[in-house]
């Protein structure tokens, strides 16, 4: 155990590479998904076309961003068919799976403030104050009541999400200035503070994976010594307490809806005693 | 029943409240910012045009979700999606005529790609698209002004005489030749861009710029005589009294050969 090293007594206890597992699985997947939009403009081989706000899979699979449609509408616009049948196929996929599965599996900028809060640790930086965890949802009625005041949509002339998945497919820019912003921010004002405070489009995939199957439970929970490594990785640490320790719930399954899903708190507990799987199997070990 | 707060939890919802509060005075600050940004970025500048089927820009601002579609099917690669820095609302498709102007496809395949409708589905012929309005800007330098016949940007436009026409003038230079002026003609300008970027000058004399800076608008309640004239089939207020012309059987009239 070391604030500064979580992780370490996993890869003695169970080697390197299964101490990685998911995350290289969600830096393959982000790195994937990005490259099958960057084929296209590089070699000419279109898998995917568009950008994470919307894209046209081999010419048949629309996908549209939820956050971004629903900006769209408070602008007062009233979209096409295709923006429509590509939200609801992104709405079904991540009701199912998690919606802040989009954070942890796909979103770039999540690469960006894991790399802050990595470096945050390594430095041992403990300053700033992070705000309230709900300023996320304030900042997302915010966005959507000037988008509603104005009829244009206001949050994209500054939304680094937007920025930074736009600039690595379609050419950065100036952008890269704010993507350094939020870098800086997490790593010297506010511990996660982007993703896990601020982030509206985080906020929203929040709301839709309230209901979602796949979750991680601490189905081994005996067995944790309490070497807080899951705590001191997780991007939402509050969301493991009631699963680990059975505080104000029976069962170890994480049912919070900020959990990302993204596995890290698997990696690094050396005593095994996360799983990722269905929200109904609540069974113990 | 009524249990009274304990010490550390009064702490804690005073501190909950606090945060909740900076929060809230934060998100506003924010929201403000980039309102005020918005107003200002709203303008676009002259010669960023967008694509064909493009909703008026306050409504585009509103609907456009910057995916970028419309920009990868261009099969002209007339299209690009604005970076921060442009001078275009970032993640906003447009095109610079001088560069790479739009070659009006007969299928408009941006449109066709724009899932939110930001580029109107209704436009089914590209004549009908209104990206800008050509304005023949400079006259000092227009080869055709001059009294030659470079007629490059008329012979290129798409819709060549209807959206622009060459209409002889007098060339008061040589008083035996004639001027053919490039005319551009809103009713059919599709503002492309063709002539712009064709244009053979260093910088080009004809340009094409978002209607709003190119075009002018007559006050609706302004009534021309002679269209209420033909309208009606006579003159609307009779026949008048023709007064002779006096006093200028002695005037030269200046430039006329005596
Ligand atoms: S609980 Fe585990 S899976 Fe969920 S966000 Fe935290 S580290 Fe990731
Ligand atoms: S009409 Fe054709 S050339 Fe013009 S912008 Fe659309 S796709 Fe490009
Ligand atoms: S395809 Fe439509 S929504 Fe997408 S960038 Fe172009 S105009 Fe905007
Ligand atoms: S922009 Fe120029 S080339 Fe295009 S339709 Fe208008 S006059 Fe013709």
């Amino acid at each position: 155990m070391s604030a500064q090293h979580p992780g370490r007594d996993a890869v003695v206890a169970k080697g390197w590479l299964r101490a990685h597992k998911w995350l290289l699985m969600r830096r393959s997947m982000q790195i994937g998904i990005l490259a099958m939009f960057l084929v296209g403009p590089w070699f000419g081989w279109w898998i995917v076309k568009g950008n994470l706000a919307a894209s046209r899979t081999l010419e048949v699979l629309p996908l549209t961003d939820p956050f971004v449609f629903l900006q769209m509408l408070a602008a007062r616009h009233v979209p096409e068919m295709k923006a429509v049948i590509g939200v609801l196929i992104v709405l079904g996929f991540y009701l199912l799976v998690g919606g802040r599965v989009f954070c942890s599996w796909v979103c770039p900028m999540n690469v960006v403030t894991d790399a802050a809060s990595w470096l945050r640790r390594r430095l041992g930086l403990k300053g700033g104050h992070a705000p309230h965890a709900a300023t996320r949802y304030g900042v997302l009625v915010a966005v959507l009541m000037t988008t509603a005041l104005t009829g244009v949509q206001v949050w994209e002339w500054v939304n680094p999400v937007s920025m930074l998945q736009r600039g690595l497919i379609f050419g950065f820019g100036l952008a890269w200035v704010i993507v350094v912003g939020v870098f800086v921010y997490d790593l010297m004002l506010a511990g996660r503070g982007w993703c896990a405070h601020l982030c509206p489009a985080g906020a929203t995939y929040a709301l839709l994976g309230r209901w979602s199957l796949w979750r991680v439970a601490a189905n081994r929970r005996s067995a944790c010594n309490d070497c807080m490594d899951c705590f001191a990785v997780c991007p939402e640490p509050q969301v493991i307490r009631p699963a680990l320790k059975a505080l104000g719930q029976q069962h170890p399954v994480i049912l919070d809806s900020h959990c990302t899903n993204c596995g890290r708190c698997v990696d690094v507990c050396s005593q095994n005693v996360f799983r990722l799987g269905s929200r109904f199997n609540r069974s113990e070990q | 029943m009524n249990v009274p707060a304990k010490p550390a939890a009064n702490a804690l919802r005073r501190r909950f409240l606090k945060d909740v509060a900076g929060a809230a005075g934060g998100a506003c600050l924010l929201a403000l910012g980039a309102t005020v940004y918005a107003r200002q970025a709203r303008a676009l500048p002259p010669l960023a045009i967008r694509p064909p089927g493009a909703l008026a820009e306050e409504a585009f601002l509103g609907a456009c979700i910057r995916c970028g579609l419309c920009v990868r099917d261009c099969p002209y690669g007339s299209l690009t999606l604005a970076a921060l820095g442009d001078g275009v609302v970032s993640g906003t498709p447009y095109f610079t005529a001088r560069d790479v102007p739009c070659e009006m496809c007969e299928d408009i395949p941006c449109v066709k790609a724009c899932p939110t409708g930001a580029l109107t589905h209704d436009l089914h012929d590209i004549r009908k698209a209104r990206m800008g309005l050509a304005v023949l800007i400079d006259q000092e330098n227009c080869l055709n002004f001059l009294g030659l016949r470079c007629d490059v940007c008329y012979r290129v436009c798409p819709v060549i005489d209807k959206a622009i026409t060459l209409e002889k003038r007098h060339n008061p230079r040589s008083d035996r030749h004639a001027l053919l002026i490039p005319t551009v003609h809103a009713d059919a300008c599709t503002g492309c861009g063709k002539c712009e970027k064709s244009c053979v000058l260093p910088e080009a004399a004809i340009k094409v710029l978002p209607t709003r800076l190119a075009q002018g608008a007559s006050d609706p309640h302004y009534r021309r005589g002679w269209d209420e004239k033909a309208k009606a089939g006579g003159s609307l207020i009779g026949e008048q009294v023709q007064l002779p012309v006096r006093g200028l059987e002695e005037t030269t009239v200046p430039g006329a050969t005596p």
